[in-house]
């Protein structure tokens, strides 16, 4: 990781944290801090991957502006975290792509929806477009299922080689070998954590999401998205597995195992990104790193449209809206396949990477002689 | 703006604890409140901003705290630091009812956690905040206002018209306008005057000017020179307050908690002229921190210099200034603005005078020096290993105990003994009623929390009247 202003902002954000330690029941970030006395780029990348941004700490902050530490914790670290995405992106000419990542997105969505409706007119029949089709095999009519499995199948492939190779770069940046990355409870730990969203949780009592109030609202919409979107991809699972090994062709009826994955995936999806989105426009911005919003806003919309549209495309799927339904969902899914390791999706890789190896430090193996935890038992009292 | 024409039952001056738990505690008794803060919402809060735990009597563990602390053993520790300077009966009571506060601060929305790294000789003792005192204060202020507690920011109290022990009125400063609040009962909650470089040299003379304020700016003391100059009984004497060493590095105010240094007793303490001028070892940090400001103040230009080698770098809690380290100790010296020869000849002395022993950070190890003047009775180590380290140091003031007397009702007393007829206080401008001297790490918060309470049951118990 190199050296940026950001990091320079975080590392006399941490030193100043370190002396003061008021927040460590806050989450995983201030633990790790406490177990550095110095913090190189390579720690810094791993504190503000660990950092939920639950903002607890800058409420709870004796030193936030405007006293003149001017001390925002979760601010400069979403600053960092916005650079370590560019810093281990995979291939490294794409980096760029998180600079003004918001348009980025936004482009590549709209480039999607055009691609994949001017490749139907192309390759099929424009008029399908806009007749009704039913029965097995309606969708396919629209769009080839070669042209389908293809281009799905082909993204998604190279989304997870890019995220595997981020990961891989953080790993070893931030000083991770990859014998640890087996451990058991560590690892059992860290699951934990990620499925729990545990550190959102401000010590117990919920976040500061919109100002010094607390509350479970951003934890909750995470979860409808997050558990939506694992239900929409066992959808398209189990879909794989209808159509290759039982020999049904899609679409299926309401009641069968897909199109229930799908339904209330598409529900939690639709509820967690617009309820992410409330709450991102009604929260006090001053803890916020503004230059990243696009970003986000740009990812949660992206997500909500893929669920909308499927959604959509459920319910109008036997009139004549089915065929353009169905290539601006799939041109949705393709965008949001394309972007994933160069949007704010990268997140869950690196804070999954990050508590993994925050569980990591908590359950050492025996160290190296010289490098235990210091002896701090006589500190002061006041 | 609000209306002030109208009469409200209480009005507590400050924004602290103190002054929280006294207006939450009238309003649930239904009483109207208004509360004036002299800061401006991002710095409200007073001292109460900069802590982060509050000492509590509890029979049995609690969620945070663990085993027992007991009133008798509480009072011991509280006779010990303030060398009996104190009142036994308000003392007592003030510790009985820090257990029954905790359920109150909890329904308040305070959350508490087990004891910080590098506190764990406190987490017997001292409940810790959940994010510190800016989370307790926030916690409050959210319930005040959810209370319906009418609460002014950027306004201060000028002066409480009084005639005879009783207040007629208050004249404010609200955001720059003269007003005039008339309010059945008033609650003095505005703390000490640690942050008046002029009053401060009544108490220390010119030694004032380098005194470091630790916590709010806001501390002017106005309140309470007011009551003071009508009549009000005095407590305290003006040179007595809480005081520690610091990072002489510290800002001038509002440093807070990040500028406080641990490595005294790992170290050897010179004055500006390279000398050694008390034992750095004589006891555990947590019972000897609060000692060392006044020790620091009484030294030529109210500085000193703690030096320690690379043996002792990791054994303390880092302040959030760098150290200054040298290869050798002529170096350090320089830097740190002493005269090199004097440094070395002290710390070659001190080195020649440690007797060989088994070094332990965490307890009193007996690692002593001998014939040395001021000795060092604990973790004496020579002074060998560079890097050489070294930290400035600088009294930093906390909160001053000179105050207004009150009863156990938290009524404010007159000179001549007679109770106030409707002024009751809470928090540091009342603390010097109990800690005469010395302080105990958590005691502030107690007194504020518990006291703050009583002037707030009590303030709605006369307004009904």
């Amino acid at each position: 990781m190199r050296e940026t202003e950001a990091t320079t902002e975080a590392r006399r954000a941490m030193e100043v944290c370190n002396a003061c330690r008021y927040c460590e029941g806050f989450c995983a970030v201030f633990p790790a801090m406490t177990m550095r006395r110095e913090f190189s780029t390579g720690d810094l990348s791993y504190i503000a991957n660990l950092c939920h941004n639950c903002r607890g700490c800058y409420y709870a902050c004796q030193y936030a502006p405007p006293h003149p530490f001017n001390i925002n914790v979760p601010q400069v670290l979403a600053q960092v975290r916005a650079e370590t995405y560019e810093e281990y992106a995979w291939p490294g000419p794409l980096a760029g792509l998180f600079k003004r990542n918001g348009t980025v997105v936004s482009l590549v969505a709209a480039a999607g929806i055009a691609l994949v409706l001017l490749l139907t007119m192309a390759l099929v029949d424009p008029r399908v477009l806009y007749q009704s089709q039913v029965g097995p095999g309606a969708f396919y009519r629209v769009i080839p299922w070669w042209l389908m499995t293809t281009l799905a199948g082909g993204t998604f492939i190279f989304s997870i080689v890019a995220l595997v190779m981020g990961f891989r770069n953080f790993w070893r940046d931030t000083g991770g070998r990859s014998d640890e990355l087996t451990r058991g409870r560590p690892l059992a730990v860290a699951l934990h954590d990620i499925f729990t969203l545990k550190n959102l949780g401000g010590g117990g009592g919920g976040c500061n999401d919109r100002d010094e109030a607390f509350s479970q609202s951003r934890r909750r919409f995470h979860h409808a998205m997050f558990y939506g979107f694992l239900l929409c991809f066992a959808s398209t699972t189990s879909a794989t597995f209808y159509d290759h090994f039982l020999g049904h062709v899609a679409p299926y009826p309401f009641l069968s195992l897909p199109v229930q994955l799908g339904f209330w995936g598409g529900i939690g999806m639709v509820v967690g990104t617009a309820g992410l989105m409330w709450v991102k426009i009604v929260s006090d911005p001053a803890p916020a790193a503004r230059n990243l919003l696009g970003a986000d806003y740009a990812l949660l919309v992206l997500l909500f449209l893929s669920a909308a549209t499927g959604l959509l495309l459920l319910g109008l799927r036997e009139t004549g809206a089915m065929g353009v339904l169905l290539a601006v969902h799939l041109g949705v899914i393709l965008a949001l396949f394309l972007v994933i390791p160069y949007s704010k999706m990268v997140h869950g890789v690196y804070r999954s990477a990050a508590l993994l190896r925050h569980a990591l430090e908590r359950h050492p193996t025996p160290p190296p002689a010289g490098t235990g935890p210091t002896d701090r038992a006589l500190g002061s009292a006041a | 703006m609000p209306d002030f024409s109208r009469i409200w039952d209480v009005l507590v001056i400050g924004g602290g604890n103190a002054a929280l738990c006294a207006a939450v505690t009238a309003r649930q008794a239904g009483c109207s409140v208004l509360l004036i803060e002299h800061a401006p919402k991002p710095m409200r809060g007073g001292n109460s901003r900069h802590t982060r735990n509050m000492r509590t009597m509890h029979p049995e563990p609690t969620k945070v705290l663990t085993e027992s602390y007991l009133e008798d053993e509480y009072w011991d520790d509280l006779l010990r630091v303030t060398g009996g300077q104190t009142d036994e009966n308000l003392a007592r009571m003030t510790i009985r009812l820090t257990h029954d506060a905790l359920p109150f601060m909890e329904a308040c929305g305070v959350r508490f956690q087990p004891s910080l790294s590098g506190t764990l000789s406190l987490s017997r003792t001292n409940a810790f905040f959940l994010g510190g005192g800016k989370a307790l204060v926030n916690a409050y202020f959210a319930t005040a206002e959810r209370l319906g507690i009418d609460i002014l920011y950027d306004t201060e109290a000028v002066d409480i018209r009084m005639d005879d022990g009783f207040v007629r009125e208050v004249v404010i400063d609200h955001r720059g306008f003269p007003e005039t609040v008339r309010a059945k009962v008033v609650v003095a909650s505005s703390g000490g005057f640690q942050a008046n470089h002029e009053w401060l040299k009544v108490g220390w003379g010119e030694a004032a000017k380098n005194i470091l304020v630790r916590g709010t700016p806001y501390a002017q003391g106005k309140v309470l020179r007011n009551l003071l100059d009508q009549g009000v009984a005095q407590v305290g004497d003006p040179s007595q307050c809480h005081a520690v060493a610091i990072d002489g590095r510290a800002p001038r105010f509002d440093g807070g908690i990040v500028t406080r240094l641990d490595c005294v007793p790992f170290s050897v303490v010179v004055n500006k002229h390279g000398e050694r001028f008390y034992d750095e070892g004589e006891d555990v940090w947590p019972k000897r921190y609060a000692i060392w400001g006044r020790l620091v103040a009484q030294q030529p230009d109210q500085v000193a210099y703690s030096i320690i080698d690379s043996k002792a770098e990791r054994l303390f809690m880092p302040s959030v200034f760098p150290a200054i380290k040298a290869d050798t100790l002529g170096e350090l010296a320089v830097k740190l603005g002493l005269d090199p020869k004097a440094v070395e000849k002290t710390v070659a002395e001190f080195n020649a005078a440690c007797r060989p022993g088994e070094f332990n950070s965490t307890r009193l190890d007996g690692c002593r020096t001998e014939g040395l003047d001021p000795p060092k009775t604990h973790w004496a180590r020579p002074i060998t290993e560079p890097p050489f380290i070294g930290y400035p140091l600088r009294c930093g003031i906390t909160f001053t105990y000179l105050g207004v007397k009150v009863d156990e009702n938290a009524r404010v007393l007159m000179d001549d003994g007679r109770p106030c007829a409707n002024l009751f206080a809470s928090g540091e401008i009342m603390a010097g009623s109990i800690l005469g001297k010395g302080y105990l790490a958590g005691f502030g918060m107690a007194i504020g929390t518990v006291f703050g309470r009583i002037a707030g049951r009590e303030a709605a118990r006369n307004a009904r009247n």
